[in-house]
This record gives structure tokens, C-alpha cells and sequence, in this order.
């Protein structure tokens, strides 16, 4: 049988998020995959554009329907049952637009789902962590099922531009509900690098002490280019907004730089920042877990090793 | 009656260090310290402030598992839910088991909303209220950090990614909880004392016609790799000189 995988693209109407290109890397790793990307939106060209060229996409479905202009999961899972009929998998990236629909399409489908997909073993096998990463579990899906699950984007590199893919239109007949409305969403403009995506990241924990200090990190990562995170503690503490917490329940993420500041490390945190190629973790408590994980520690007053760092880079 | 109904797993405390059986076959759990999910203590706490607004008149909590769970559900009723339905079941439940579980309960309760943790700190899955949103064909708002109720609605703001998103959704309807929906309550002791007297209705899941069916092997479990321990440096100049040799600044 052939394996044929549907992505289902994460976008916000006019830019592919990246995290799409890490589910083709993903499905890649499936031998002999058909990959299939659908693109659900009011307009779908400029997305599918970019979708077609990811290399690896065998074409791109656009569905375009007015209800589709935000993409929300009640209205989208059935669509995506509509179309889900010859694929043998599902894909969605573990971010919260994937974690927050793929499961809705699954009980649909009557299927598992496997979150987080860390590693393909074979077309039906697959590793995931468990227990913030403090487990990694093999599992299988058995009797020829459909395979629904969502890719850890952490530990796939995003499937390079170079090809050019057909992109066909589809229409799919489902019944909408109109049970769910978008209302507003509020994202901070920033200039600085998508924390997600960022090859490096300058965090913060609850040392920093307020939302003023963390205008040094701010400053520390405009110099060298970094987006900047934050540990849970210093985002409950309201000193960053919600959308920079890293973790096991923030965003997993796997820079090539993250730099620890202020941040002890605590096994939630650690588990969002374990595939950071080189992780440096500044703290005056030498103890602080933070340092069994760091490549480069130092051991200070971050109030004074932050400003110095800057200065010296 | 205005019922919410709040599931809830247990779980290995957060605070305990897992560690993986040498022969593969799962995590050590003999001994250790088991707690309500920390996503589902919050689930309970929005549920116990709703009523307390008058937005509720009852909370019910459940919980699919095996006869242990009934501490977890004890202890909810003593955070100050009303009653407990426990639906035990042995072995493996995998989230659209859960699910349907679930769904059989809120057919039998009509509750005005269920609330549930985002994901289970231990198979982190965060699967169950959205099948059960889809089982149930009802709105389903995640992550929620807000939750505002109006005349046969729900506000919903949700920590997503790119910030915060709010949804409007007609009730009855799904939520999962993030971290900041607000701080659950201590126990008290003679909230303890209180909680044995509240009913506990035991069911089965054969009872309530859901089929316990394991749909995943679970192949082996292993311990994480290692990193590599570093070094210490000294001040901030050896560390930018190391950080420029690997070409990373």
C-alpha cells in the first residue's frame, strides 16, 4: 500500500508557518511517502505558494471557503475528515494550532492519536516523549488504522525550498457547525526573531525580579539577534507575556543558542530546550540544575554578567 | 440544573522524578506519590469559582481509572465539587476511550460545560477534551486563561502561540485549562471530613457501553539521552571567547 500523508498547513492567512515544512521532514522520513499539504482558508494562493515549493509535497489541496478565514478547529475537522478518506496519515504540528485540532479530527476518524511525534521508526512506529521528556515511548499503530498524530517541530529541521509542487483546488462537502466565533487575537509586534524558529534565544527566569528588568535580556538578544523566552516562573510572575514561556507546557524549541538567564531549571523547563544545540546558563546559584545541561555555565550576578556580555559581543 | 462537569486523572506527582523500568516495560510508579493532574486541579478551581459566582449550581467531578482513583476524586470533593462519578477501569485508557467514557456522562448529566486540564502531565497527550468536543459535536475552547460566561455563552481568551486568542462559544461546550486560569484552593482538614459524606457513584465502563479498546502498542519505554555535561567558565570574556570559537556569536 502506498503511503500517502495529508499536512494540514498551520498559517495565518498569507504566511506558511513553519512548522509545516518540519511536518514534511517528518512525513519525508516515511519510505516512498505521497505527501499531500491542504491549505484551509478564505484565500488560499499566497499560503499555497509557498506550501508548493517546500521540497518533499507531492501537491497542494487548497480549500477555500469563507468560514475558513480563521482557522478554527470545529470548522476545520470536518473538512479534514472530508478529505482524510485515501491517506494513510495525518499529520499537524505540535503547536497549539495542531494540538488544539488534530485530536478533534481524530475521534472523528474513530483513531488514535500519537502527539508529538519525536522520531518515525516506520511507517506505523513512532517515538514520543513522555513525562516532559523524561521518557521516551516506541508505539505502534496496528490494523492497517490511519495514522493521525502531531510532529514535534523541535526535533525536525523544516524541509527546504526547491520544489514546485501542482496545487489543486478542492471542494469538500461538510457540515460546518457555527457553534465557535473568533473574536480578536492579541500578539505583541515585534521585530525580534520568532521564538519558535530563532536560532538563538536569550531566556529568563524569576531572578530577573521584574518586567523591567527584562529589558536587559531584550537588549542582550537585539545585539546578537536572538528572539528571547521566558521560564514559566517569570511569565506567572507577569515579568514576560505568555507567549515567550518555554517548556513542557510553553513551547519546545531547539535554537542553536539558548542562553539561561536567571533560570534554574526546573524538569518542565529543561524539557523545552533539550535539543538547543549549545545551551549556556548564567545563575548565581552554582547548584541550580540549569548547570547539569549547560555546555557553557557561569556562576554570578546576571545584573552584572548580562550588561558585560553586551558590551563585549 | 446548571451543572459543569470537570474530569480529572490521576497521576504521578509532579515533584517526583520518573524513572523508567529497567526492562522497558513502562515508568516506576510502585511507592510513589500520585496526585489530581495539575491542569485538572485548575479545571476543578474554574468550575468551584463559576458556582461560587452563581454561574453553576453543581459540579461534578469524574474520572476513568482504577479503583485508586477514587483518592483523587475524594480529594476534589474536599476542594468542594459536589459529587464524583468514578469510571473504573483497569489497564491502559487511551484518551478517546476516555473520551467516550466522558461523553456517556455528560448524556446522562447535561452539563452546561465540561472542564478539563489542557494535557495529563504524564503521557502528555493533551488529546481528551477535544475528542470528547468532537464525540459530542459541541465547541471546544483550548488553553484557556480566561473564561467569561454570558447568557448561553462563553468567552473564551486561549494562550496560543502567537499570544492570546479569544473565542466565542454558544454552551454547552468544552474547555481545557492552562497554567494562569487562576490558582487552585488548599484542602482543609475539615473539608477532608466533609468530602466523606458527598456521594461517589461507582460505575464500569462495560456499564456505561463504552468498549475499553487499546488502539496503540506501546512498543518499549526508555530513559531520555544524556546531554553532555559542561564547563564552567569564569566571567563573561571566556565566555564570549568560548561562544565565538563555535562560531555561535
Amino acid at each position: 500500500m502506498t503511503t500517502k500523508v495529508l499536512i494540514v498547513a498551520e498559517h495565518d492567512g498569507s504566511k506558511l508557518n513553519p512548522a509545516t515544512a518540519k511536518c514534511v521532514t517528518c512525513a519525508r522520513g516515511l519510505s516512498g511517502a505521497e505527501i499531500t499539504v491542504a491549505v484551509f482558508a478564505a484565500d488560499a494562493s499566497a499560503v499555497a505558494a509557498q506550501a508548493a515549493q517546500l521540497t518533499g509535497v507531492t501537491r497542494v489541496l487548497t480549500v477555500e471557503n469563507p468560514a475558513n478565514a480563521h482557522l478554527l478547529s470545529a470548522t476545520l475537522a470536518p473538512q479534514i475528515v472530508a478529505l482524510a478518506g485515501p491517506f494513510t496519515h495525518v499529520f499537524g504540528p505540535s503547536t497549539t494550532f495542531g494540538k488544539d485540532l488534530m485530536p478533534r479530527v481524530a475521534a472523528l476518524l474513530d483513531t488514535a492519536q500519537i502527539s508529538d511525534i519525536m522520531a518515525v521508526e516506520s511507517a506505523t512506529r513512532f517515538r514520543r516523549p513522555i513525562y516532559a521528556g523524561n521518557a521516551i515511548l516506541t508505539v505502534e499503530v496496528e490494523g492497517g488504522a490511519k495514522v493521525i498524530g502531531t510532529v514535534r517541530t523541535a526535533s525536525f529541521e523544516a524541509s527546504p525550498a526547491g520544489g514546485s509542487a501542482p496545487i489543486e483546488k478542492e471542494s469538500v462537502n461538510a457540515e460546518l457547525p457555527t457553534y465557535t466565533r473568533f473574536v480578536s487575537v492579541s500578539a505583541a509586534k515585534s521585530d525580534r526573531p520568532d521564538l519558535q524558529t530563532a536560532n538563538r534565544v536569550v531566556s529568563g527566569g524569576r531572578a530577573l525580579g521584574s518586567a523591567d528588568a527584562f529589558k536587559i535580556l531584550y537588549s542582550l538578544a537585539d545585539k546578537i539577534g536572538a528572539a528571547v523566552g521566558a521560564s514559566r516562573a517569570a511569565v506567572d510572575a507577569g515579568y514576560a507575556p505568555n507567549e515567550l514561556q518555554v517548556g513542557q507546557t510553553g513551547k519546545i524549541i531547539a535554537p542553536e543558542l539558548y542562553i539561561a538567564i536567571g533560570i534554574s531549571g526546573a524538569i518542565q523547563h529543561l524539557t523545552g530546550i533539550k535539543d538547543a544545540r549549545t545551551i549556556v546558563a548564567i545563575n548565581k546559584d552554582g547548584e541550580a540544575p540549569i548547570f547539569e545541561v549547560a555546555d557553557y555555565g557561569l556562576v554570578g550576578d546576571l545584573f552584572q554578567i548580562v550588561p558585560e556580555l553586551e558590551k563585549l559581543i | 440544573m446548571k451543572r459543569i462537569l470537570v474530569g480529572i486523572k490521576r497521576v504521578v506527582d509532579y515533584n517526583v522524578r520518573i524513572r523508567v523500568k529497567p526492562d522497558g516495560s513502562g515508568v516506576i510508579t510502585d511507592g510513589v506519590k500520585m496526585s489530581i493532574n495539575p491542569f485538572d486541579e485548575i479545571a476543578l478551581e474554574e468550575a468551584l469559582r463559576i458556582k461560587e459566582k452563581g454561574g453553576a449550581e453543581e459540579v461534578v467531578v469524574a474520572t476513568v481509572g482504577p479503583a485508586d482513583c477514587q483518592q483523587q476524586l475524594r480529594t476534589a470533593l474536599a476542594m468542594g465539587a459536589d459529587r464524583a462519578l468514578h469510571v473504573q477501569a483497569d489497564g491502559v485508557v487511551e484518551p478517546l476511550v476516555a473520551a467516550r467514557a466522558l461523553l456517556k456522562l455528560v448524556e446522562k448529566e447535561q452539563p452546561m460545560m465540561v472542564i478539563l486540564g489542557k494535557q495529563a502531565i504524564d503521557d502528555d497527550n493533551s488529546q481528551t477534551g477535544q475528542m470528547l468536543a468532537a464525540l459530542w459535536n459541541r465547541p471546544q475552547a483550548t488553553f484557556a486563561s480566561k473564561v467569561e460566561l454570558s447568557e448561553g455563552k462563553a468567552r473564551v481568551t486561549r494562550e496560543v502561540d502567537a499570544g492570546l486568542e479569544t473565542l466565542e462559544v454558544d454552551l454547552p461546550a468544552v474547555v481545557t485549562t492552562d497554567l494562569r486560569l487562576n490558582e487552585p484552593r488548599y484542602v482543609k482538614l475539615p473539608d477532608i471530613m466533609k468530602a466523606k459524606k458527598k456521594p461517589l457513584e461507582t460505575l464500569t465502563l462495560s456499564a456505561i457501553g463504552v468498549e475499553q479498546k487499546q488502539r496503540l502498542k506501546l512498543v518499549k519505554f526508555e530513559p531520555p539521552p544524556q546531554r553532555q555535561k559542561g564547563i564552567r567558565v569564569k566571567d563573561a570574556a571566556e565566555l564570549v571567547e568560548a561562544l565565538r570559537k563555535k562560531g555561535l556569536v
